[in-house]
């Protein structure tokens, strides 16, 4: 009885706590951690996001009891200045709520592996103490993407939205002295830097939405904002859209601003799988789904999202083909799965982009993860190599160009490390849409719906498809099979338990995550229109289906072709290369985009600083216009009056303003002598002038 | 047309009477007691027991007693709370260093109750008698605090001339008083604003009768020109005894300021406005301005107390305005409670760096306690940004109240005079923060544990209320003003 009413009512106060559990494991972690052994810390970490997702479930349960009706749970008033009324509130309804839940439960299983995997990463690159601050900033992570998704207005999106880009900024710079060997390096602190300024852009569009909407729709709340929408001019809210826009390509890296994402590869593993790939870059598509409304009566602004998504998805997955470091390969994965995701929220088909929003974190965290352990795997192997070697230590100098995260050194894992395969095996054939694996069905379903509504937005994305499914073979094959080309694969070795067994639980999830939405029933699309509203679902189409599954077939095959027939060797040119020839080395070097951005935009910025610096600062004010006109000039005039004025007064001046408070200053202090009747007077001739004053006005 | 004494009447001053006898009780027991901790946690437990009785009493607000001359309403409850609180913190502060000092002597306490019962009635009052009864009930455990260090020689020159001073300006308050009586024939705020009213009243008298008390409480909370005594009563107190008074003083003197001038002399705002604009202008600017040269940091801090009070008159100056009155008299409060804060840190962080024989004192004694207490010397941070009025602490958010308030009331050139001499201000504040952090030195604390911990809490509280200042606003500005 009691739990029951609790389940209606009750357990929607506790919403705030999905908040407050990841903080009080920070804050217990950051004044105790020092002193507790590293299992404790890491547990510590993962209980508390662990808490945070059973309190998810606990909303989403109370919420299915209500029929998925939004309950928003204040928390206390925040701002109230003018017409801006702001609550710190919570918004359960079923779309943060399955953000939630996606974010908790994969957090927690990552949070795990890294007990594991920071172990491990503290000392090989010879730093242990860097072990609790990682899971500081781990769990203010999760806190922070939980006021993302669970903030009932605008603005506390906007709290979680800087407040998730500066735990990338910290996690990607968590080796910020240190490159991937432990060696004295800065590489990973400019990572960070990229991936902060690139999303400061972002950001900045995103603020001028959040000021368009305030000025014209009256507030940040959701709802009132919501109301608003049809009182309002169009051209307003495509503004007010493309600004949100920009703020959805920085976060979620989109052209143009995605070239951060890959770079964001220097922070540790955990770090991509849970922020770089399962949860922080869906930001964007979060946003555009929860601003559904605004982007409903604009359909310009959502051809522009749904093109720019489709396009991304393509152009990223044609760079991905040509990588070498297996989480480079990854990273430009997600960008191009990012691409499927908000071309799907641009075409206005929300529950395949969320649908496919929450099975690519299963398996790209997955993926990520299962990466990780190889990296692990290749370091202990060069570990052991070097030993065996020197007999101490693994600091080579004489071997410089050893990068355990380079696919070239790899191979023949399959035997050395079982599990880590087969669970690689699983993300992959997900992620390549391989039926009846995850990313099949949602894949599909994106699909399905371009097909119908968007020809442009299909064909862009079904090449991409074909893509994805082409470089997952080809880094299978090059992982996993074959003969290890480098002595550190040969000796690689299986992780333990601790990092493998959540490398099952999310297998298990990539294999079996798609009966969340399997066609006909639409579980989370009908959970997602509670909030959204009718959405539209496309019926499931054998010919469509069919259709996709034999490219991704074709793609692996391809893939076996050129990796898997025959055994790369370990100093020949990639096999595709000798295909594709310059094409190859154009997406190899990520169409010099990099380089194109350095040119265009970067280097013009240094010169434009370096003007301002050294010609209008530097030349004009101060050697001009400070030095030879104002201090100059003032000095002739300073000489001019010197004989004819008294020296003090020009000294005070000439001293500025400084001088002449503290001489005010020191003339006024002589009144307070100590005697109590000068200070009797004081008061007296207060007295006397406010009486004085009113006798004479 | 008096009624007689009845129950009721006690209720409305509940916590004052309980605080009064307490402190009377405590005298006694403290010639038992052999531990003066004691006697301290007594003290405490009083004040505990007085924030009950407030609570309780909370459910008769909307009463007057004693034939109105006193009333319980929103406004006394929100200042009551404060001075209450801000008592435990002074005997909190006081607790390890009256010690460490030589001066522990039980009748501390018993005194600390006595003027903070006297405060209390001030928050009350509804006759311009019980304004002076209170004031001076407040005030005479105030002198002997000041000179609570005896025989030291600048403490007991501190207190006698606070006391002096103190009987010069409580003159003019009772001549105030007898210029309104004379004016309207009557000394409660209810008759006052009635004759006025009814066009009974002599306004010119009125009007300087009204000035006069505006010196006397002016005296109190340190306002230019009758500040005078304020730098040398304040370095020569115990720092425990200044850090109370700076505070509780304050709260108290501006409690009766507002009472008395939003409700009575409301009428009269249009020729008093003239006068309170020079007064928060010069008071501003002559407290900012001598801080500057200050090297002693307990007298740094006397002059910012100064300039502060310049602030909270500045708000208040529009008080005539049924527009703006509201809102000023929220903001005023809000930053009452926000400087009591900052101001209880501040101290703290003195105290812990003081040491006998007026040791630990100068601002150039705070060289690199950056580095040997980095905690420490983030929370002075803290306090010196939150003088300042620098987010993201409580002081930002205040002065941002008091600045609604001005500029709502119109008079720009004294918000502007308020921002500039604001920005005067960050020089000697972050003056200490640089000592702090850039220049190297080998700073020796004390560490007492209620000292550590009131310094520690007050910088949480600067901070993480400044993030979310809304409740405290909205109490603030639901504590209404009431004759009844």
């Amino acid at each position: 009885m009691l739990f029951s009413e609790a389940m209606s009512t009750g357990f929607f106060n506790l919403a705030p706590l999905v908040v407050l559990f990841p903080g009080i494991g920070l804050l217990f972690n950051m004044v105790f951690g020092g002193r507790l052994p590293e299992k404790v810390v890491g547990w510590v970490a993962s209980l508390a996001v662990g808490a945070a997702f059973v309190i998810s479930i606990l909303l989403a349960v109370s919420l299915s009891a209500i029929h998925g009706h939004a309950e928003i749970v204040s928390v206390t008033e925040w701002m109230s200045i003018g017409s801006l009324h702001l609550d710190w509130a919570f918004r359960v309804d079923t779309l943060s709520v399955a953000m939630m839940l996606m974010v908790s439960g994969v957090g927690t299983l990552i949070h795990i592996y890294a007990i594991g995997y920071m172990h491990e990463d503290v000392r090989f690159k010879g730093d242990p103490t860097r072990f609790q601050r990682f899971f500081v900033f781990m769990n203010l992570f999760i806190a922070m993407m939980m006021i993302l998704v669970s903030g009932d207005n605008y603005l506390m999106l906007f709290v979680g939205w800087e407040g998730v880009g500066l735990c990338s900024f910290l996690l990607i710079g968590f080796w910020y002295d240190l490159d991937i060997l432990g060696r004295p390096s800065l590489e990973n602190a400019k990572a960070a830097n990229k991936a902060f300024i690139a999303n400061r852009i972002g950001d900045f569009g995103f603020l001028i939405a959040s000021f368009l909407i305030f000025t014209y729709l009256g507030s940040l709340q959701f709802d009132l904002v919501f109301a608003e929408v049809e009182h309002v001019a169009q051209p307003v809210i495509l503004t007010i859209t493309l600004f949100m826009l920009l703020g959805v390509v920085g976060k979620s890296a989109q052209i143009p601003l995605f070239v951060w994402l890959p770079d964001a590869m220097a922070g540790p593993t955990p770090v991509s799988a849970l922020i770089h790939a399962a949860t922080m870059v869906t930001a964007g598509v979060y946003l555009v789904a929860r601003s559904a409304p605004l982007y409903g009566t604009v359909p310009a602004a959502q051809e522009i999202v749904a093109l720019i998504g489709a396009v991304t998805a393509l152009f990223a997955a044609t760079i991905a083909v040509a990588q070498y470091d297996i989480k480079r390969v990854l990273a430009y994965s997600t960008i191009s799965q990012l691409g499927f995701m908000v071309a799907a929220v641009g075409m206005g088909a929300y529950a395949a982009g969320m649908f496919h929003l929450v099975m690519h974190a299963f398996f790209k965290a997955l993926l990520f993860l299962s990466a990780g352990s190889v990296i692990l795997g290749i370091e202990r192997g060069y570990h052991a190599m070097s030993h065996g070697k020197k007999g101490h230590g693994f600091h080579h100098t004489d071997d410089e160009v050893f990068n355990p995260n380079d696919m070239r050194n790899m191979g023949g894992l399959k035997d050395r490390m079982p599990v880590t395969f087969w669970v690689y095996l699983a993300g992959t054939l997900a992620l390549a849409g391989i039926p009846p694996f995850a990313g099949f069905w949602s894949k599909d379903e994106i699909l399905l719906d371009a097909s119908l509504h968007y020809p442009v937005v299909y064909w862009l994305l079904t090449a991409a498809a074909f893509m994805t499914a082409f470089y997952m073979g080809r880094q299978v094959w090059l992982v996993f099979f074959g003969k290890s080309r480098h002595e550190a694969a040969e000796k690689a070795e299986e992780s333990p338990r601790i990092i493998t067994a959540p490398l099952v639980i999310l297998a298990g999830l990539s294999v079996l995550g798609g009966v969340l939405n399997l066609p006909h029933f639409h579980t989370l699309g009908h959970w997602l229109e509670y909030t959204l509203g009718e959405l539209r679902i496309s019926e499931f189409s054998w010919l469509m289906a069919g259709q996709a599954t034999l490219i991704a077939l074709f793609a692996i095959f391809l893939a076996w072709l050129l990796y898997g027939r025959r055994e790369q060797a370990a100093n020949e040119p990639d096999a595709l290369k000798k295909l594709l020839g310059p094409a190859f080395v154009v997406f190899e070097h990520m169409y010099w985009i990099d380089e194109g951005y350095a040119a265009v935009f970067i280097n013009r910025y240094k010169d434009l600083a370096r003007f301002l610096a050294e010609v209008i600062d530097g030349r004009f004010w101060h050697d001009w216009l400070h030095d030879s006109v104002l201090a100059a000039g003032f000095g002739k005039l300073a000489r001019f009056l010197a004989d004819p004025v008294d020296l003090g007064l020009i000294d005070g001046i000439a001293n500025g303003l400084a001088d002449l408070t503290q001489w005010v200053a020191s003339r006024l202090r002589r009144f307070q002598n100590g005697f109590v009747r000068s200070y009797a007077l004081s008061v007296l001739l207060g007295v006397v002038l406010i009486l004085g004053y009113l006798l004479f006005r | 047309m008096t009624t007689p004494v009845k129950l009721l009447d006690f209720i409305t001053i509940l916590p004052v009477i309980f605080l009064a006898a307490w402190a009377c009780l405590l005298l006694l027991v403290d010639l038992w007691v052999k531990h003066k901790r004691v006697t301290a946690y007594l003290a405490a437990l009083g004040l505990a027991i007085g924030l009950g009785l407030l609570w309780y009493q909370a459910a008769w607000i909307g009463n007057a007693g004693f034939n109105h001359m006193v009333v319980l309403d929103g406004f006394s409850v929100f200042v009551n709370a404060l001075l209450l609180l801000s008592g435990l913190l002074g005997i909190a502060l006081a607790y390890g260093y009256l010690r460490r000092m030589g001066i522990e002597r039980g009748e501390f306490y018993p005194l600390v109750l006595f003027s903070l019962s006297g405060m209390m009635l001030m928050a009350q009052a509804a006759d311009l008698i019980v304004v002076f009864l209170s004031l001076e009930f407040l005030s005479i455990p105030l002198y002997v605090l000041t000179a609570f260090a005896y025989p030291k020689a600048a403490s007991e020159e501190a207190g006698l001339k606070y006391f002096l001073l103190g009987a010069f300006a409580g003159g003019f308050v009772v001549y105030g008083i007898a210029l309104v009586y004379g004016a309207a024939a009557t000394t409660a705020l209810d008759g006052i604003i009635a004759a006025v009213a009814e066009g009974r009243a002599n306004l010119s008298l009125l009007v300087s009768g009204a000035a006069l008390i505006l010196v006397g409480l002016g005296f109190k909370v340190a306002i230019v020109p009758f500040h005078m005594w304020t730098p040398d009563a304040y370095q020569g107190a115990p720092s425990a005894v200044t850090a109370f008074m700076s505070s509780a003083a304050k709260l108290a003197g501006f409690a009766a300021l507002v009472r008395i001038f939003a409700l009575a002399f409301s009428s009269l705002s249009d020729d008093l406005i003239p006068i309170l604009w020079g007064l928060s202008a010069l008071t501003m600017l002559v407290g900012n301005l001598l801080a500057i040269p200050q090297t002693n940091i307990k007298r740094m801090l006397a002059y910012s107390s100064i300039a502060h009070a310049g602030y909270i008159l500045m708000a208040f100056t529009a008080f005539g305005n049924p527009g703006v009155a509201e809102v000023s008299i929220a903001a005023v409060l809000f930053y009452l409670a926000a400087y009591t804060v900052t101001n209880y840190g501040a101290w703290g962080v003195v105290i812990l760096l003081e040491r006998a024989g007026d040791l630990g004192l100068e601002i150039g004694g705070y060289a690199g306690l950056g580095r040997k207490y980095p905690a420490l010397a983030a929370c002075m941070t803290i306090f010196m940004l939150s003088l300042i009025g620098l987010p993201p602490t409580l002081g930002l958010v205040g002065k941002f109240y008091l600045f609604r308030a001005v500029i709502a009331a119109d008079l720009i050139p004294l918000a502007v005079i308020g921002v500039l001499t604001s920005l005067i201000s960050a020089w000697y504040y972050l003056r200490v923060v640089v000592n702090m952090y850039m220049r190297t030195g080998d700073p020796e604390i004390s560490p007492e544990p209620w000292a550590l911990t009131i310094t520690g809490l007050m910088a949480i509280l600067t901070v993480l209320v400044s993030l979310l200042p809304g409740w405290l606003f909205f109490l603030a500005s639901q504590a209404r003003l009431n004759l009844f």
